[in-house]
């Protein structure tokens, strides 16, 4: 995939920005407003996959690396578990909101719930890297233009 | 010690997500971080079994350790729970898993992307500790999911042409098999209104069982019975399992099929619906057609992982008729104790196949590491060229062929006297007559792989040694001393005996639900 025009790129470069900080507000809104974690991290993804469309696979490649994606994925896994963790390792039990005795009567903030904005973060980032992981790997399948993909390394034939 | 029993789903899960980034340089380290997470498994299942064994009285025979995770009480939070089946086969994973990580330091140098292998195995090993812990059908349904999909991965690891396969065959039922089972818990919500075992349980004994939840129970046998490979529903192992690495096929073979298919089923069985003559028929059925079929279609494979695939099948349907045997006696209001019997045979079974299948399929796999092939018929004479491996293989094949005082024999043999105290004579005598089936077809293995000419290509056969030996001797010395957990008393009334006790307690699983 080589990109669409220079009118779709220029919309496009703009209206990615607010997908993204729409997928932000979506995620940290989690425990206020409809959405949350997952759903924020898909819009997350929408939004490169949005760059991806307009601009082609090795643009999107340079902009966010394929390696960095995959540690992201692992580190929104891991930050979720943690959260879980963490209160089994200091006494409380597994998955015990730990936080939600440290804040005041704060219902209905922005800062409130304890752990679940944090969970919501952490889910943000794994769904949004992992989804957007596996629609670029599967781009890579589509390709026939003859070019050396990465995923496989293989030349790919011209016929198939 | 009490071990909180979510540990023993986040050590796995955790280091799973910490794997992949320890990248191609890290390579040793992750080796060494997946093998201490096993052995910390292995340890930590010990001490939940001690523990079990404290708790447990003449009194209180089937006991019962419930974690409420986030502190919510039930039915509005989910809740682990480990009784004696659980803890049953939390050991047999663990000890699989240590062995089949051990294996792995040396086999899967041959592979690239260790790292990613050893995250699949420890999501596997996560996933498959869900499913024995979980006291939430639905919790249940995502913990094999993890391993289920973890699985697929696996077995095509290797990536070539037959491998991917495989695992695509292994893939579209193994998503069959799930929906099912999804199809299955969303009747029993409709008609119970519970995700909670214990209040599902419940439900059914105060309002029967009626045609919705009973075509729920025909969905989980289905699905849970394509996840054990039953005999109608077995196409997919024989591919899947010898596709996969070799200590991968171990895992398969010992625990992934009986964690999710046959413990699942037995648990819902039981536990859940409260068995019943109809049902106990199933079970006999299935594990009578699985021991028959699998054993005669094991004994004409010339491919040596494929045989021991088959023999799987065989071996699993030993375990499903004792249960089944179990079943149908607890149904009629027979004898408690012969009823008993047969589901201690079947379980005990289940252990031992464990352990001598996942032997099995490490010594194919340092058999086809050092020469290349799994066909029996361009090998020969290993013997002399790799002895170490010959020896394990040997006391394998002589406990899976029920050979005494290998730990095969003495499950075979408590099935044999319970069926005949059941008057099933035929199914004892089918039972005796495939457990030598099953020892032509391993006298076969021995012949073709061991004795026999060596050929010229295999003169320079190396023997392997080191890690890969090591796993071998520990599940060599099990097969060895594990008719122990069935002669000493003290063993058996702290190992076997809760299983058991779990099992034919049947619906009073229901106890562990509170009023709200």
């Amino acid at each position: 995939m080589k990109g669409m025009t220079v009118i779709v790129k220029t919309v496009a470069g703009w209206a990615k920005m607010l997908v993204f900080l729409f997928g932000v507000y979506i995620i940290l809104f989690g425990h206020l407003t409809p959405g949350g974690g997952f759903a924020g991290g898909v819009i997350l993804a929408a939004s490169y996959v949005l760059l991806l469309l307009a601009f082609g696979r090795r643009f999107v490649e340079e902009d966010l690396p394929l390696a960095l994606d995959s540690k992201l994925d692992c580190l929104g896994a891991l930050a979720f578990a943690l959260i879980a963790v963490w209160p089994l390792i200091w006494g409380g039990g597994f998955f015990v909101n730990f936080l939600l005795k440290h804040l005041p009567e704060s219902a209905l903030n922005l800062v409130s719930a304890g752990t679940i904005p944090l969970s919501n973060i952490a889910i943000g980032l794994k769904v949004g890297a992992s989804l957007f992981l596996v629609i670029f790997l599967l781009s890579v399948f589509s390709d026939d233009h003859g070019t050396k993909t990465r995923a496989t390394g293989r030349i790919a034939d011209p016929k198939e | 010690m009490n071990v909180p029993l979510p540990v023993f789903v986040m050590v796995p899960l955790m280091a799973a997500f910490v794997l992949p980034l320890f990248g191609v340089k890290g390579k040793s380290a992750a080796t060494a971080l997946a093998n201490a997470v096993t052995i910390a498994l292995l340890v930590l299942a010990v001490l939940a079994a001690v523990h079990l064994a404290d708790v447990r009285t003449a009194d209180n025979p089937n006991p019962r350790e419930v974690y409420e995770v986030g502190r919510h009480a039930i039915p509005l939070g989910i809740n682990m729970v480990l009784d004696g089946l659980s803890c049953l086969l939390l050991l047999t994973i663990s000890v699989v898993a240590a062995a089949a990580m051990t294996f792995s330091i040396r086999y899967m140098e041959q592979y690239t992307a260790k790292s990613k292998y050893l995250s699949l195995f420890l999501l596997m090993v996560a996933g498959m500790n869900g499913v024995v812990l979980s006291g939430d059908i639905f919790n249940l349904f995502v913990f094999l999911e993890i391993a289920s999909i973890a699985s697929y991965a696996l077995v095509g690891f290797g990536c070539e042409h037959e491998e991917l396969e495989a695992c695509f065959k292994y893939m579209v039922l193994g998503t069959i098999a799930s929906a099912f089972i999804l199809f299955g818990i969303g009747l029993v919500y409709g008609n119970t209104g519970s995700l909670n075992m214990a209040y599902i349980a419940r439900s059914i004994r105060s309002s029967g069982v009626n045609p919705g939840l009973a075509f729920a129970l025909a969905l989980f046998v289905a699905g849970f019975g394509l996840k054990a490979a039953l005999v109608p529903f077995h196409a997919w192992l024989p591919d899947a399992h010898p596709s996969a690495p070799a200590p991968i096929s171990a895992m398969l073979s010992g625990v992934l099929i009986k964690s999710l298919g046959v413990y699942a089923l037995a648990r819902v069985v039981f536990n859940v619906f409260g068995v019943w003559p109809a049902i106990a028929w199933v079970l006999i059925a299935l594990g009578v057609a699985s021991m028959v079929i699998g054993v005669f279609l094991a004994v004409g494979q010339w491919d040596f992982k494929r045989l021991l695939a088959y023999h799987s099948i065989s071996q699993m349907g030993y375990v499903v008729l004792g249960i089944g045997l179990g079943a149908l006696i607890l149904a009629r209001g027979g004898s408690t104790a012969w009823a008993s019997l047969a589901i201690l045979a079947g379980l005990f079974h289940l252990v031992n196949h464990a352990v001598f299948k996942s032997l099995l399929f490490l010594a194919s796999g340092s058999v086809e590491m050092a020469t290349g092939t799994r066909q029996l018929k361009k090998m020969g004479g290993l013997a002399l060229k790799m002895p170490l491996t010959r020896t394990t293989a040997t006391i394998a094949s002589a406990a899976i062929a029920g050979v005494p005082p290998f730990n095969g024999f003495w499950s075979k043999l408590v099935l044999v006297i319970a069926a005949a105290q059941a008057h099933f004579y035929g199914l004892a005598a089918v039972t005796v007559l495939v457990s030598l089936v099953t020892l032509i077809s391993f006298l076969k293995v021995q012949r073709y792989v061991f004795l026999g000419e060596l050929p010229d290509h295999l003169k320079q056969t190396r023997d392997n040694g080191g890690s890969m030996f090591a796993a071998s001797a520990f599940l060599a010395a099990l097969c060895v001393l594990m008719g122990l957990l069935l002669l000493i008393p003290a063993l058996r009334a702290n190992v076997l005996d809760p299983a058991v006790a779990a099992l034919t307690a049947g619906i009073d699983y229901a106890a562990l639900a509170k009023d709200i």
